[in-house]
């Protein structure tokens, strides 16, 4: 039987294609494990615990900064791993390392057992979804339609029929079925970070990437998002996102990768990484982790006021200080 | 047959290979049922005004001669004409009309391709500098009297020169996958000025004949329309329209941003190449046989947009009609509102367009809050 073309998008494209492969039958394609392949591997689910991605020895430059300095992190099924550290850290170029999308230096960065490069856009998408650190929209599509795009890369596969159950879910999910049918760019910044959430979770890939999702909501959809990582860990994804509230990641990730100065200072459970020393060092200014009166689970707080401005002046000085509080490293 | 030869070896750990079918999933209702009502109405109206374009002039011909003629020609009963009335409908109304079609249809896809290829509505080929690019190389054909392809040379100067600019301004105008829209419209002032300067050469080497000849790029206009111009332009024009479809889905996702749309699956460079190269081939078959015609392109796919959503499944080939039916419109206006003058078409569609451009970057420019 005739299978069809990896990139069609129309049926008529697809005639289209296989009618021009016809000509060409028995030419080898150019590029091994190019998209022109006939059959798309679809991914199956994979045991907890498995990896799904990993980084070595990353080194990314970026306008002549080594943004990434020769970065390890590993990715696996089930788990929320948390990506935390100061401003410039790294944290987003790690996870677009991840991605498949920044230019390495050096390193290797594997997705499900094979390199990134290797695989062709549309197979990626069927692995990895990523939600940017900026939702924009060059037209204004209804939100429904927006989330709709997530489930592009299933096109012509079976589950393409459960299109409209999985954006109505994530739509459900996110909160905001009641503005499908609003167009995008009517929505408020907040609207559209989980707008954007909602299409990177209809996509259902094993792997979930995400920039600061958090970062235009308000508490209530802070805790929601997070609570969707957990679901979605739970039902065997990976999750990487990355955060600025260190609170959160304590409260919801499995494992907690400290980023400075493009190195990992430190990767590991939350309890054991998020410590006074390290974050103070880390962020440069003097930071207090207590435990919850209810619980015990870490509460990190800046300290504040004149105990401070004290600390900080007499405070830790830079790069030396860093690598000495990160090791040993994991 | 298919894939195993390509696969790699591990990606049976995390993979399972069965045949992929090929459904189209339904479309939405609301706006499904717009798209179509507006494309029903749009052809509905394209064949009405043909009819009338084809029989009203300085020669009148009763739109049941029309038919008839029609009918007769194609054998399919009817009765001929007299003489002048044949000779008036056939050789000069009819590939007018059908030249119109060809050329607002191809004008209005290329707007709607352009306008999601750099993901922002000013995009056209008339205001970016395509169609002035593509003129030069027409206008450097007749000025130089080449004839390397024959009746086709025009049509393959302007095509080069055409994708040349598209290049040129692609290349120029993009910075970190974003296309300001400041820097669109000063390099679309940058390319239009040194076409003006190309043409404006190869005007002072032309003689009297050729200068003409050129005068016609310059203002726009089918008056020259005949059967050979059409053959000249079909199969470049047909091949963009056919093409253009292909690439809707992944238009709409490219709205998202280059990252996100390849995040989904969109291989965003070979798109962009593919889609460049339809542009050039829509902009310079209008361009090889009327001129330099501005703001179909734009007026066109935004209007439809406002009615129907911005979704291209619908907006490709809507625009392509909404455009040819534009022209028709516009260039039965053009021959008819003057008689026995005639006004030049690219005059007519400027001096309409104009506004319509100048209302959209004060809302573009409001929905910002400034150019920054």
């Amino acid at each position: 039987m005739r299978a069809q073309c990896v990139r069609c998008v129309t049926r008529a494209e697809c005639r289209l294609r296989a009618w021009t492969a016809g000509l060409v039958r028995g030419v080898p394609f150019p590029r091994p494990g190019a998209p022109r392949a006939r059959r798309r591997v679809v991914p199956v689910p994979v045991a907890p615990g498995a990896v799904l991605a990993e980084a070595r020895g990353v080194r990314v430059r970026l306008g002549g900064r080594e943004v990434l300095a020769g970065v390890d992190v590993t990715v696996r099924a089930g788990e929320v791993l948390a990506l935390v550290g100061p401003n410039g850290a790294g944290k987003s170029t790690l996870l677009a390392a991840l991605a498949g999308d920044a230019d390495r230096t050096g390193g290797e960065v594997r997705i499900a057992g094979r390199p990134v490069g290797a695989w062709s856009a549309p197979e990626l998408a069927l692995r990895r979804a990523v939600l940017p650190q900026s939702a924009s929209l060059a037209f204004p599509f209804p939100v429904a339609e927006v989330v709709r795009m997530g489930r592009a890369p299933w096109a012509g596969t079976e589950r393409e029929e459960r299109d409209d159950a999985e954006v109505a879910a994530a739509l459900a999910a996110t909160e905001v079925s009641a503005m499908a049918d609003r167009p995008f760019s009517a929505l408020s910044g907040g609207e559209r970070a989980r707008v954007a959430l909602a299409r990177v979770l209809a996509q259902r890939a094993p792997l979930l990437l995400l920039d600061e999702p958090t970062a235009a909501l308000d508490l209530r959809h802070q805790e929601l998002v997070l609570r969707l990582c957990r679901e979605r860990a739970a039902a065997g994804d990976a999750v990487v996102v990355v955060l600025h509230d260190l609170g959160l990641a304590a409260a919801y990730a499995d494992r907690v990768a400290v980023l400075a100065q493009g190195r990992l200072a430190a990767d590991g459970p939350p309890a054991e990484v998020l410590r006074d020393e390290l974050l103070s060092e880390v962020y440069r200014h003097p930071v207090e982790v207590l435990p919850h009166p209810a619980g015990g689970a870490p509460l990190v707080v800046p300290v504040r006021g004149l105990a401070a401005m004290r600390k900080t002046e007499a405070g830790p000085s830079t790069a030396g200080a860093i690598k000495a509080a990160a090791l040993p490293r994991r | 047959m298919t894939a195993a030869g390509t696969r790699a070896p591990e990606a049976d750990a995390v993979g399972e290979d069965f045949p992929v079918k090929c459904v189209r999933p339904p479309r939405s209702s609301a706006r499904g049922r717009a798209a179509w009502v507006l494309t029903a109405g749009m052809a509905a109206a394209l064949v009405a005004l043909a009819l009338l374009s084809a029989g009203l002039g300085a020669y009148d011909i009763p739109l049941g001669d029309v038919l008839a003629a029609v009918r007769h020609r194609v054998g399919l009963g009817g009765h001929g004409l007299d003489r002048t009335a044949e000779s008036v409908l056939f050789d000069i109304r009819l590939p007018r009309v059908v030249l119109a079609v060809l050329v607002g249809a191809s004008l209005g896809c290329a707007g709607t391709l352009m306008q999601g290829v750099f993901g922002n509505p000013l995009a056209e080929p008339g205001v970016i500098g395509i169609s002035a690019g593509a003129a030069v190389g027409a206008v450097g054909a007749i000025a130089l009297g080449l004839s390397f392809a024959g009746n086709w040379t025009v049509t393959v100067c302007a095509f080069a020169a055409g994708l040349a600019t598209v290049l040129l301004v692609y290349a120029m105008s993009r910075d970190g996958g974003r296309t300001e829209v400041v820097t669109l419209i000063l390099t679309g002032i940058a390319v239009n000025a040194f076409a003006g300067a190309l043409i404006g050469l190869f005007i002072f080497f032309a003689d009297n004949a050729q200068i003409t000849q050129i005068a016609f790029w310059q203002l726009g206009s089918l008056s020259q329309a005949t059967w050979p111009k059409v053959l000249a332009v079909l199969p470049c024009a047909l091949a963009g329209l056919l093409a253009a479809p292909l690439y809707a889905r992944r238009l709409d996702l490219l709205a998202l941003g280059e990252r996100p749309a390849r995040h989904l699956g969109v291989e965003v460079e070979r798109l962009r190449r593919a889609l460049i190269l339809v542009v050039a081939l829509l902009t310079a078959s209008a361009v090889a046989v009327a001129g330099i015609i501005t703001f179909v392109g734009l007026l066109v796919p935004h209007l439809l947009r406002m009615a129907a959503g911005p979704g291209h499944r619908f907006l490709v080939p809507g625009s392509a009609l909404g455009g040819a039916l534009v022209l028709v419109a516009g260039d039965l206006a053009a021959r008819t509102v003057a008689i026995p003058a005639e006004l030049p078409l690219g005059v007519l569609t400027a001096l309409i367009g104009s506004p319509f451009f100048f209302w959209l970057l004060r809302r573009t420019r409001r929905r910002q809050g400034g150019w920054a």
